[in-house]
């Protein structure tokens, strides 16, 4: 097996011998039964006169608990990965437990991949399995399934590896938990900084928006969340706010548009960007 | 800078071999900002060879093997290991390596601590579990083979640790302070390794400040104090010198301090060791000690240790 690899297959089987993996299987089952319990309760609320509430309402009240609950999935990912990337190399480093595996025929940017691509795996395999659970308790729960489910899935994926990413890349150079905690700071800088685009969007203010934008290019993690939110979102809640101007874009937890192609397209070359500095700089780290 | 020359070529694997020394440097040179760790050190070490490196605390040691190992990049100078340069991707294949601060995955078990660095070497996977079990007999670990590295103790982990430096045989193996961590059994077992490893033909740099140690199964040495080589040469070339024990009572301090005309003196009180003197001033040292008024009880000349020859060295370094 290439030694990108065994990297990437010793990742995946640390997280696994030290119960990360189960101790995140048991909390998502926690949460997702919690959830469906709490959306199903939903179908039984009734107006006023005693009359339950009409499908359509009962769809869009799904939708926006859906976002609020995604949001908080969307969160353990990213900061989970945010924790766990930070100490992924110079842990290893400071332990001395890479010397002897950087004796061997091993390029350091093999050890770099290598780890990404096993930290990614089980991003993408959490972010696919606890989210359709969650979408499949949520059916079962309301009749409501989002219309883009796969989209939702990518994006929420995309916005744990953004932040995997940032904390490797820190890790090449800082202390574990001085890497994790930039990476979480970074991230909850970049949401507020949407937020901020968003209020500028509402005021019609171009410093504002500037910064919503800025802040998508540096760190894309709430650009992709803002994905994540247009693939929940019914075709009547956007065909409102869109009825409502600039008024209806200023709300973070709502998008009327899906991100544009250009954004996209900056996703990746954002992380062949991380990607390739983390193996610059683990490159030319003395150890 | 660039990683260390990471180039895949493939280095002949017996073709050069031969000839060429098993590591030569060339004023190999690593500064940290503006402390000097290493100060061009030119050295080779012939294959097949034990070769120790000595030094105090803080002299270089490890310095040097982590520049030879491509973990560090020289500030300056050059070198080769079994013939080529520093870095060399493929000639990692044929070394092996236990740091001095030694760790692995405490969440595997040793034979799979093994089996993982026998991927990495890469060794042909069929020749896994025969390489794996050999080796943990080697370091004496066979009844520990499935339990987890995290329940090892030290001395297990540096056993395990020098262990997956024996895989596949290699040409040339990098022993940084191989024992710190070692009971008196477990040292006698690292020195039993060793000289396996030289009847073999593979040559062994052993980074120590244990002097008998070093003594006991090195062939040549060099010693290394702040960053540079100040002796070396065969255990025979650098111990020629005779020491002189003399338990003497009745000398005063300045008696003693007298008595350095001959030469560097290990002062314990009433026994006095004279590190480096030629047998024939024997009876001018006795009697100079007589006309001081010392009662001599005993006199002992014997081969110089490397201890005698090591504190005599760096004595000389510190000396104006």
């Amino acid at each position: 097996m290439p030694a990108v690899l065994v990297m990437a297959r010793l990742t995946v089987q640390e997280s696994s011998r030290r119960r990360l993996l189960l101790a995140l299987l048991i909390l998502t089952l926690i949460v997702v039964g919690v959830s469906a319990w709490g959306f199903n309760k939903i179908t039984t609320v009734t107006r006023s006169d005693g009359t339950p509430l009409p499908p359509e309402q009962v769809s869009l009240i799904t939708s926006q608990l859906l976002i609020v609950v995604t949001f908080m999935f969307s969160g353990v990912l990213a900061l989970s990965a945010a924790v766990v990337a930070g100490p992924l190399i110079s842990s290893e480093v400071e332990s001395g437990l890479l010397l002897a595996m950087l004796a061997r025929p091993v390029r350091r940017s093999e050890v770099v991949i290598g780890k990404w691509l096993g930290l990614a795996l089980l991003v993408a395999i959490y972010a696919a399995g606890a989210g359709g659970l969650e979408l499949a308790a949520v059916d079962w729960a309301t009749g409501y399934l989002p219309p883009h489910p796969i989209d939702l899935i990518v994006y929420v994926a995309a916005d744990g590896l953004v932040l995997l990413s940032l904390g490797m890349l820190l890790s090449t150079r800082l202390s574990g938990i001085t890497a994790g905690v930039i990476a979480l700071v970074a991230w909850l800088m970049a949401w507020i900084a949407g937020v901020v685009g968003d209020i500028g969007t509402g005021l019609q203010n171009q410093a504002l928006q500037n910064v919503g934008v800025v802040s998508h290019l540096l760190l894309p993690s709430d650009g992709l969340w803002r994905g994540a939110i247009y693939a929940m979102e019914p075709d009547t809640l956007i065909a409102a706010m869109r009825a409502l101007g600039t008024a209806g874009r200023a709300n973070p937890f709502a998008a009327v548009d899906p991100p544009p192609i250009e954004f996209l397209a900056w996703v990746i070359f954002w992380f062949a960007i991380v990607l390739g500095a983390s193996v610059w700089s683990f490159r030319t780290r003395e150890i | 800078m660039a990683e260390l020359a990471e180039t895949a070529e493939a280095a002949s694997p017996q073709g050069e071999a031969a000839g060429t020394p098993a590591v030569k440097t060339i004023e190999l040179t690593k500064r940290f900002g503006r402390t000097v760790a290493l100060a061009g050190l030119s050295m080779t070490v012939p294959r097949g060879e034990v070769f120790g490196f000595l030094g105090p605390n803080g002299a270089g040691k490890t310095t040097a093997v982590k520049l030879l190992l491509g973990l560090l990049k020289p500030t300056s100078g050059e070198g080769w290991l079994l013939g080529r340069p520093v870095g060399d991707l493929a000639t990692r294949r044929r070394i092996g390596y236990l740091p001095e601060l030694f760790r692995y995955q405490g969440w595997l078990s040793a034979a799979e601590v093994l089996a993982l660095h026998c991927e990495l070497a890469p060794l042909p996977r069929s020749s896994w579990k025969d390489e794996i079990s050999s080796t943990l007999e080697t370091v004496g670990l066979s009844d520990r083979a499935g339990d987890h590295v995290s329940t090892f103790s030290k001395g297990m982990q540096q056993r395990l640790g020098l262990g997956a430096a024996l895989l596949g045989e290699p040409e040339l193996v990098f022993l940084d302070e191989p024992t710190s961590a070692l009971d008196p059994v477990g040292r006698h077992d690292v020195r039993e390794i060793i000289r396996g490893l030289a009847s073999r033909g593979t040559a062994v740099f052993l980074n120590s400040h244990l002097l008998s140690e070093v003594e006991q199964v090195c062939d040549r040495v060099a010693v290394v104090d702040h960053g540079r080589v100040i002796a070396s040469g065969t255990m025979d070339e650098l111990l020629g010198g005779t020491a002189v024990r003399v338990r003497a009572a009745g000398l005063t301090l300045a008696d003693k301090n007298r008595l350095l005309t001959f030469g560097r003196i290990d002062d314990e009180g009433d026994q006095l060791t004279f590190a480096s003197l030629d047998p024939e001033r024997v009876p001018e040292l006795v009697a100079s000690i007589v006309s001081m008024g010392g009662r001599v009880y005993e006199v002992a000349p014997r081969h110089q240790t490397l201890e005698d020859r090591f504190l005599q060295l760096l004595e000389d370094e510190e000396r104006p």
